[in-house]
């Protein structure tokens, strides 16, 4: 490559990543500006007396710490359960050839043609009957459906990435098929699933609809955000967002390994 | 007592059979290995003795147990696989307990069995290091020191020394066999290596697509082999078949004759050391295409009647390429086959 | 255990699970907008929703959002991944920071571009700066609706480009370096090499990446409200807000089926329009 040609690639690069970073600290700027931060003009690039303490005045508003405990509760709920059902479901793809395997394949590849969320909507009845209506379980449960088929689909790929023999050689050497599992291809799966977990975890966490109409008084942080959307002044907004933020970024970073293998299922 | 007997197993993927109403019994304490070519079904046959596959048809049994049905850990039998199989999670010495552990051995115990198996296999300067780490035939050392540490009644072996390098694998293949025959373990053992099979075996099992088309000594194998396929698998050079006309019992080709079994058209088959050289018009006509000095002999490479045989020499010799010489086959060491079928005719016992 | 049922035992609390999570609420979510919401007509719902004042500003605004928003997508992905192949050293600090977007939620991308674009916002304060604004001006209200698009775009292909990045750099991790190499020899220039070449083995992937995305842009709604609030509806909007605020949940119903339906037909048309033949793979 010409070396005009390389300068001009790195812009390019510099500049796209410059698009993505720029945006997240300007928010971050205006969530520890506070109010004053947020009506000042014109604004400077650099940050003027941040401090801690205005996401702490957030944080204390009447519902925010609520909201967030919720979301933390049903995030961390939608990665047990997905995890508990499709990590067995993965297994079984992974490992056996059985009749309705393709069907089971092309139910859970379906559920990406419809917008899930949405199937929220006729839940809230039967979750009023139930008392599941305003709990962070009854969330989980529906963030859990827009998990389900990833993890599935993921720790298939990663079961089937073990060869089959290390199981054969546990079973051979004593083990039953429970003990194999447990001795040889959980120890070996473990980073993927806990990848795969934390992408559980943000689906949840940053789900908006189904929390909005699932959930009153029990928000999630989402849905607490979109609610006073319109009534709160602007630089709370703006530390909201950025709470928002820094937890998937921080997930994002720990998975990075893995983006493949968890997004990369989507191109199969 | 831990004898092995395969009844008629059957195998078939889809609608490829593997295996061929195979049969073949292991006697308690008996080296027996499972010789062919690849792709002849050693592996598939070794994985349904273990019970790792599935079978379509036949029995297994171990001590007179039929163990068809059972799971892998109920069989009593260890196993050093193909592609090793061995934990990348756990350290060397970790991989060489394993079996100990899970059988809930005394610590005692697993620690005297994996140092000996260490030591067996030049393994100790590895045992706190993880496989990720070694070599190819280290792992492959590992495998086979995991399978000897739970000392087993039963050893199935897939082709454990292949990626030795020459001078180790002469040296493991000593002490493998000094070490399983003081333990008296029966062992099936799969290669398609020939001298490891002739040097470790007491019988040799030959296979070729689906079955066992005999199973034998190692001489008897490497002498009478039941069929060209088996003569011209085992031993190096493979065995020169030669086809030859029998006429009222005497077979006869060129200056050659020989007291023969059947009538007709038959093959003549003869191993290229047992040969004595003569004169071109005694002997059979053999055209010398390739001279090549080996150190101990000389192989010549030629034909004979259009077929090409290869034949040893001693040192001394002297033929160049394109020369004729005669060829006399030792008559008590020559086999006859029948061209049709390529299986052994009798032996006329004169 | 029985090797022959033990897979289906293993399967069977996922697909319980999709059954009543997945099925059960979708063919719930069918019969409701059916049930003619009192004006004993079975398409009662459906006609309440049409005729409502809204409801084809957001069925438009939707659609105008999508055809804008996943091209826009698609084409910066492909640009993103030849970049990335071309460089060797940083790809893995550049892929990251180029995927962090992929934790975002649309709600916060929203509030993120919110920072940005409101009225005393870095944008308003740049152009200031510039001399080309004289002071606090307003683009997210209903009186600039062009602005006001122009900020959701922005956020949507700000948040979600990561995601068909992703698919597009795991599709080109799979076309052989030879294939490119062949076509050099052959003296193709980069740009013919890329329509050529590139295009056509990334089809699956781009076909993958067009379904997911689309999909994902039907629904979109709280970057919207973050960024306008009700000055600019949208279908999921509506359905929200029939839910909640009105209370009704058969016309909710019937925008969830139009939503579904809609998804689904867009699938379709990727799924034709992009059709690969398995033999002309790599
Ligand atoms: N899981 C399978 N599905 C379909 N066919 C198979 C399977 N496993 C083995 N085969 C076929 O069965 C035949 C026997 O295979 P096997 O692995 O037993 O050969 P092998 O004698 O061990 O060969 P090698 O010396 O190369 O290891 C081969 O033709 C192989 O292609
Ligand atoms: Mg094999």
């Amino acid at each position: 490559m010409t070396r005009s040609g390389r300068f001009l690639l790195w812009s390019g690069i510099v500049a796209l990543c410059a698009w993505v970073l720029v945006p997240i600290y300007l928010i971050g700027v205006g969530a520890f500006g506070g109010r004053a931060a947020a009506f000042r003009w014109p604004k400077g690039i650099l940050p003027v007396n941040t401090s801690l303490d205005q996401i702490l005045v957030f944080l204390r508003i009447e519902g925010v710490a609520n909201a967030a405990m919720n979301s933390l509760i049903a995030a961390g709920l939608t990665m047990l359960f997905s995890l508990l059902l499709g990590a067995p479901a993965g297994y079984a793809l992974a490992r056996f050839s059985f009749r309705g395997a393709d069907a089971f394949r092309l139910m859970v590849l379906l559920t990406r043609a419809f917008p899930l969320a949405i199937l929220a909507l006729p839940l809230t009845v039967i979750f009023i009957k139930t008392g599941l209506y305003d709990t962070p379980l009854g969330v989980s449960l529906v963030h859990t459906a827009l998990a389900l088929p990833f993890a599935t689909l993921v720790t298939a790929g990663l079961f089937q990435g073990i060869p089959r023999e290390f199981e054969e050689a546990a079973w051979v050497f004593g083990c039953t098929r429970f003990q194999a599992i447990r001795k040889v291809v959980l120890p070996l799966a473990l980073p993927g699933l806990a990848a795969s977990a934390v992408f559980a975890f943000v689906i949840s966490w940053n789900e908006v609809f189904a929390a909005s109409v699932l959930t009153v008084r029990e928000r999630t942080l989402t849905a607490y955000l979109l609610t006073v959307l319109s009534e709160s002044p602007i630089h709370y907004r703006f530390a909201g967002g950025f709470i928002l933020i820094v937890p998937s970024i921080v997930f994002i970073f720990a998975v990075r390994r893995y983006l493949f293998a968890l997004w990369g299922v989507t191109s199969r | 007592m831990a004898g092995i007997v395969i009844d008629r197993i059957e195998k078939t993927f889809g609608t490829a059979k593997a295996l061929d109403a195979v049969s073949l019994t292991v006697a308690d304490g008996e080296f027996v290995a499972l010789l062919g070519p690849s792709g002849c079904g050693k592996t598939t046959l070794l994985r349904i003795i273990a019970g790792l596959e599935s079978r379509s048809g036949g029995r297994v049994l171990i001590g007179d147990r039929d163990v068809s049905d059972l799971r892998p850990a109920d069989r009593g039998l260890a196993m050093v696989f193909q592609n090793y199989a061995v934990f990348p999670h756990m350290t060397v010495f970790e991989n060489v307990a394993f079996g100990l552990r899970t059988k809930n051995a005394p610590e005692e115990k697993v620690r005297r069995n994996v140092m000996r198996a260490a030591e067996l296999l030049h393994i100790e300067p590895y045992l706190e290091r993880y496989p990720a780490k070694l070599s190819g035939g280290q792992r492959q050392r590992v495998a086979v020191a995991r399978a000897l540490a739970v000392e087993p009644a039963v050893l199935l072996m897939d082709e454990p020394l292949s990626n030795l390098d020459a001078l180790l694998r002469l040296e493991m293949r000593a002490d493998l066999k000094r070490v399983l025959q003081e333990a008296g373990t029966t062992t099936v053992y799969v290669t398609h290596d020939q001298t490891e099979a002739m040097g470790l075996a007491d019988r040799i099992a030959v296979m070729h697509s689906g079955r066992i088309v005999q199973c034998d000594t190692p001489m008897t194998v490497y002498a009478a082999p039941a069929t060209t396929f088996v003569g011209g698998f085992v031993g190096s050079p493979p065995m020169n078949f030669v086809p030859i006309r029998n006429e009222d019992g005497r077979a006869r080709l060129d200056g050659f004759e020989a007291t023969a079994p059947g009538t007709g058209e038959l093959l003549l088959g003869f191993r290229g050391e047992d040969v004595r050289i003569d004169a071109p018009e005694r002997g059979l006509s053999f055209a010398v295409a390739v001279a090549e000095p080996m150190g101990s002999h000389v192989l010549l490479t030629g034909t004979i009647a259009d077929k090409l045989v290869r034949v040893v020499a001693p040192t001394g010799i002297r033929v160049a390429a394109g020369e004729r010489i005669g060829i006399v086959p030792d008559p008590e060491r020559v086999v006859w086959m029948s061209p049709e079928t390529g299986a052994a005719l009798p032996r006329i016992i004169s | 255990m029985n090797q022959r049922i033990l897979p289906y035992l293993l399967v069977a609390p996922a697909v319980v699970f999709l059954g009543a999570f997945f099925i059960v609420p979708l063919v719930q979510t069918i019969v409701l907008s059916f049930d003619g919401g009192g004006t004993g007509n079975a398409l009662g719902n459906y006609s309440r929703m049409v005729n409502d004042l809204n409801f084809g500003v957001s069925l438009r605004n939707t659609f105008m959002l999508v055809l804008v928003v996943v091209p826009l997508q698609l084409a910066m992905a492909l640009a993103m991944g030849m970049m990335l192949q071309k460089i060797e050293r940083g790809r893995e600090m550049v892929l990251w920071i180029w995927t962090i977007p992929l934790g975002v939620s649309d709600l916060a991308a929203g509030l993120v571009w919110l920072a940005l674009l409101q009225n005393t916002g870095y944008i308003n304060s740049a152009l200031f700066h510039l001399g080309l604004l004289d002071g606090p001006t307003p683009w997210l209200n209903s009186e600039t609706p062009v602005t006001l698009f122009a900020a959701i775009v922005l956020a949507e292909v700000w948040r979600a480009t990561a995601v068909v990045l992703i698919v597009i750099v795991a599709g080109l991790q799979t076309i052989p370096k030879e294939f490119g190499e062949a076509a050099e020899i052959f003296g193709a220039k980069p740009w013919r090499k890329f329509t050529r070449i590139t295009l056509p083995l990334l089809k699956p992937s781009i076909q993958s990446a067009l379904i997911l995305r689309t999909v994902l842009a039907f629904e979109v709604f709280a970057a919207v409200y973050a960024l306008g609030g009700r000055n600019f509806p949208v279908l999921v909007g509506e359905a929200y807000t029939w839910q909640n605020e009105n209370q009704n949940y058969g016309v909710a119903a019937a925008y969830a089926v139009l939503i579904m339906v809609i998804s689904l037909a867009a699938t379709l048309v990727w799924l034709k329009a992009l059709r690969t033949n398995p033999e002309t793979q790599a």
